[in-house]
């Protein structure tokens, strides 16, 4: 793998955002609107409890917070790839000397980027709105950050997998896919509400560790190891699963003419 | 033209489902060398430019690019060809030097700022260096992607259409830019086109496909006499419409 190629294709990526208000502001609107809404939900709910449920907003504010790094990291290398698509580029990218490898990790890269402008913004917009400080999970922060990240990644992978064997008529997949999970990931609600059918599927699935994770260390302030641990093996399993489908489904377009035709249509 | 073979294609074949699309293609092309590859629609000239760019697998056959097999050393020789296509694009709302720039990157190429603007001054668009790609006419978009194709010095040249949205004054100074790089630079080219009078005073060997097979090949005055015709639109018209008589040698 070349760094030098996919440090090129994260500066292709600036370049496009930078030229285009309405990506940019695709960035901030929505995490912004999620964040009023959910926001406000939780203080109406909270009122209504009268004090009953006092880690209510840090549990919600939180739980929202993490699922839009996970939600945007997904969409960081689906919508990059849909780019090349949709502007007709994909041709000249893989009949240049880059790797299918490079070009994603180049998405994934520009995808972190993206995330982070996201974080800062919910992350200061929260603490105005809300006294809400995501930092007060401290050091666990990063453990959790960074295991829906790769589990991002994984999606990213999958979705784009997907679009590449059948086309622009799964592109709504990119947005699809997380809210595909979203219900089973327990994002915000413990585990135990769930049916025992669903919790069984819940556990299978890396991102609901992490939130149930963080949930205790909301209320306990201890890190339950084994959520990270059950997390981090998961996620180890989704991205083999994930680089295996994606080779495959590019194999099966090499075959089939499929990346001219997504280049050219 | 040096005996020199930049690429050879050995018994090419691309079968989807029942449709052989490509069936036993086999020809080279030498350094220096600008061979059209002819066919009506749907003849087997795209998929067959789609496998020698490695974007396509043949399901038989070799394609063998500056001696090196095209499949295992892909990266190794794709960095040494270009391509552009009249289907293909570069991101509408980047500036051209934006889009230049990042393939100049890609491609490796040394000193890219002066390669590029040598190049659009080339094909007469230097005044739109900063413009917004997708501000430009089919024209001048046709020439950004001539100069995207050209960014790398590539040793090989495959052009997809490259005339068919310039008028005939710039469609003429493309061709004879085509040609005075050529010469110089020994560059050989793979050039498709519809237009006849393009590839009758660019090509020095044309390849006639029909339903994927190769039913003529040699120099345009040659074929078109072998073929009894008066020019190469009659005797593409004749192929396109009557091309197993020729196959069986009926009008030879």
């Amino acid at each position: 793998m070349s760094l030098r190629r996919v440090w090129i294709l994260v500066l292709r990526y600036v370049f496009i955002y930078r030229r285009s208000w309405v990506r940019m502001l695709e960035i901030l609107f929505w995490p912004t609107m999620e964040l009023l809404v959910w926001g406000y939900v939780t203080r109406f709910i909270q009122r209504a409890g009268q004090g009953e449920l006092p880690h209510l907003i840090t549990f919600l504010i939180g739980a929202m917070i993490f699922w839009d790094i996970l939600y945007r990291s997904q969409q960081g290398i689906t919508l990059s790839f849909l780019e090349d698509v949709w502007t007709r580029n994909l041709l000249n990218v893989f009949c240049g000397p880059v790797r299918l490898a490079e070009y994603i990790m180049g998405a994934f890269l520009f995808g972190l980027l993206r995330v982070s402008v996201t974080l800062v913004f919910l992350v200061i917009l929260a603490w105005i709105l809300y006294q809400f400080n995501l930092f007060s999970l401290g050091f666990y922060l990063v453990p959790f950050v960074a295991n829906l990240l790769v589990l991002g990644l994984a999606l990213g992978m999958m979705t784009t997998a997907i679009i590449i064997r059948y086309g622009q008529g799964a592109e709504a997949l990119a947005w699809g896919v997380p809210f595909l999970v979203q219900p089973f990931a327990a994002v915000f609600y413990p585990v135990s509400v769930l049916p025992k059918p669903m919790q069984m599927i819940a556990y299978a699935i890396p991102c609901t560790h992490v939130f149930e994770g963080m949930r205790e260390v909301i209320r306990s302030g201890v890190m339950s190891w084994s959520h990270l641990g059950w997390a981090m093996g998961l996620n180890l399993v989704y991205l083999a699963v994930a680089m295996w489908l994606l080779v495959r489904m590019f194999n099966v377009a090499l075959d089939h003419g499929l990346i001219a035709k997504l280049g050219t249509e | 033209m040096s005996n020199d073979v930049i690429l050879r294609v050995d018994e090419l074949t691309k079968v989807f489902g029942d449709l052989v699309a490509v069936d036993r293609l086999s020809f080279s092309l030498s350094r220096g060398e600008v061979v059209g590859l002819l066919g009506a629609n749907g003849a087997g000239k795209t998929t067959a430019l789609h496998m020698i760019l490695g974007v396509l697998r043949p399901t038989s056959g070799r394609i063998e690019i500056f001696g090196r097999d095209l499949h295992r050393h892909r990266i190794e020789v794709l960095s040494r060809m270009n391509f552009s296509s009249v289907d293909v694009n570069l991101p509408a709302n980047l500036r051209v030097w934006q889009n230049l720039w990042i393939f100049a990157k890609l491609y490796g190429v040394p000193d890219a700022r002066s390669r590029m603007d040598m190049l659009l001054e080339l094909l007469e668009i230097g005044h739109l260096r900063n413009a917004i790609t997708g501000h430009l006419s089919s024209g001048e978009q046709t020439r950004l992607n001539l100069c995207k194709a050209l960014l790398n010095d590539p040793e090989l040249l495959l052009l997809d259409e490259p005339t068919s949205s310039l008028d005939p004054d710039i469609a003429d100074k493309v061709r004879k830019l085509l040609r005075r790089i050529q010469r110089e630079r020994g560059l050989s080219i793979l050039y498709t086109s519809h237009n006849m009078r393009d590839i009758e005073e660019v090509c020095d060997r044309i390849l006639f496909i029909h339903r994927g097979r190769l039913i003529a090949e040699g120099p345009p005055q040659q074929v078109i006499r072998q073929f009894r015709h008066r020019n190469l639109e009659e005797l593409f018209i004749h192929i396109a419409r009557h091309g197993e008589v020729v196959v069986r040698g009926d009008d030879v």
